[in-house]
C-alpha cells in the first residue's frame, strides 16, 4: 500500500520533471500517467502488483474534485450573471460533442466495411 | 458562550475541520444518490459542492481558509490521474480491435467538445475568463484543472463547468444517442466518455458493461488529446 502509492507519486514526479524540461505544456501527472501506462504494458506483473491501490484510489475519484467544486462560491455573483448562457453552452457543447463522436465512430466502422456490435 | 465562540475560532482557522467537512459532505452526497438510485440529478459530488458552499456561507468561512484543510484531497487529484494508467491498459486489446473508428471519433468529438464550447461562449457574449476555463470542460477534472492553469483560465471555474458537464452529458446521452439511431455500444459509450468524461463514464457502466468500458476509454484518450490540443485550440482561436 505504501510502496504502491509511493510509486505512483513517483510517476507523477518524473511526469513533472519530464514536462517542464522538456517544455512539453502538459500536466506532469498527464505525462506520468503515459509512462505508468508503458511500464504496465512492458511488465503486466508490475500492473497487478499497483491494482489494489489504484483501483480503491479510482473508486473515489470523485470525491477529489469536491475542493476545486467548492471554488464555485468564488465566483458567484458571475455564475448568477451569467446561468442562463453558461447553461446553454454546455447543453449545447455537450450534445454536439457526443452527436460528433458517436456519428464518427459508426460512419468510419462501416466504411471500413465492420459490423455493429449492438443489442441483441 | 464565550467558550463556544473561541473553540469556534480555532477550530474554524485550521485545516482541520474543513478536511473533515469535505469528507462527511461527500459521504452524504454518495448516500443520497444510491437512495436515489444513481439518478444523474442527485449526484454526489454536486450535493457536496451544494451542502460545503452553505455551510461557508452561513459560517461566513472564505475559500482559501477552507482549501487550507481541503487541499489534502484535492492533492490526490494528481496520483489518480496517473492511476487512470490502469483502465487504459485493461482496455488495450479493446482499443486494438476498433482503433481507426476510434481515433477518428477521439479527434473529432475532442475537437467539437473544445471548439464549440470556445465558439459558442463567444456568441453568447461571456468573457475571456469564461472561455479558458470552458475550453477543457470534457476532460476528466483532475486534467481539465491542469489544463485551465496552462492555458490562463480559472481552475476553480473549471473544476465547476466539468462538473456540469459530466452531469448534463450523464442526463441526455442515453436519449440523444436514440433519437440519433446509434445502437453500437462501443460508439455510444465512447462518445458519451470522451464529451463527459468520468460521470458520463458511470452512467455508460449502468447502462451495458460494453458502453462503459469503451466510455472509460473515451475518457483516458480525450484527457491526454485535451492536455496536448487544448493550447493550440486556443491558440487559433486568440
Amino acid at each position: 500500500m505504501i510502496l504502491t502509492l509511493a510509486t505512483l507519486l513517483l510517476f507523477q514526479l518524473m511526469g513533472e520533471v519530464i514536462t517542464r524540461w522538456l517544455h512539453l505544456g502538459l500536466p506532469g501527472p498527464v505525462v506520468g500517467m503515459a509512462l505508468i501506462a508503458a511500464a504496465f504494458a512492458l511488465f503486466p506483473a508490475f500492473a497487478a502488483w499497483m491494482r489494489t491501490t489504484v483501483s480503491g484510489l479510482l473508486a473515489h475519484l470523485s470525491l477529489l474534485f469536491v475542493p476545486a467544486g467548492v471554488g464555485v462560491v468564488q465566483h458567484w455573483d458571475k455564475f448568477e450573471a451569467h446561468a442562463l448562457s453558461l447553461g446553454g453552452v454546455l447543453i449545447l457543447s455537450v450534445a454536439g460533442a457526443i452527436t460528433a463522436g458517436a456519428l464518427t465512430f459508426k460512419a468510419v466502422n462501416r466504411a471500413l466495411g465492420y459490423a455493429d456490435e449492438a443489442p441483441e | 458562550m464565550s467558550d463556544y465562540a473561541d473553540i469556534w475560532s480555532y477550530l474554524s482557522s485550521g485545516p482541520l475541520i474543513w478536511l473533515t467537512a469535505t469528507l462527511f459532505a461527500y459521504a452524504a452526497g454518495d448516500a443520497l444518490f444510491r437512495a436515489a438510485r444513481r439518478s444523474p440529478f442527485a449526484n454526489p459530488v454536486m450535493i457536496a459542492v451544494i451542502l460545503l458552499s452553505t455551510l461557508l456561507l452561513i459560517t461566513r468561512t472564505d475559500y482559501q481558509t477552507y482549501f487550507e484543510g481541503a487541499k489534502f484531497v484535492h492533492f490526490m487529484l494528481g496520483p489518480a490521474t496517473v492511476g487512470l494508467a490502469l483502465p487504459l491498459y485493461d482496455n488495450l486489446k479493446r482499443i486494438r480491435t476498433a482503433l481507426v473508428p476510434l481515433a477518428c471519433a477521439l479527434f473529432v468529438g475532442s475537437f467539437v467538445a473544445m471548439g464549440s464550447a470556445l465558439g459558442l461562449a463567444w456568441a453568447f457574449g461571456l468573457d475571456r475568463m469564461f472561455l479558458l476555463s470552458l475550453v477543457p470542460k470534457s476532460a476528466t477534472a483532475p486534467v481539465a484543472i491542469g489544463v485551465a492553469e496552462e492555458i490562463g483560465g480559472s481552475p476553480t471555474l473549471t473544476a465547476v463547468m466539468v462538473l456540469m458537464t459530466g452531469i448534463i452529458g450523464a442526463i441526455i446521452a442515453t436519449p440523444l444517442l436514440n433519437a440519433l439511431g446509434v445502437r453500437d455500444w462501443r460508439a455510444r459509450g465512447f462518445a458519451t466518455g470522451v464529451a463527459a468524461h468520468g460521470i458520463g463514464t458511470a452512467r455508460a457502466f449502468q447502462v451495458h458493461p460494453m458502453s462503459g468500458a469503451f466510455a472509460s476509454i473515451g475518457m483516458v484518450l480525450n484527457a491526454i488529446l485535451t492536455a496536448i490540443a487544448a493550447p493550440l485550440v486556443v491558440g487559433l482561436f486568440f
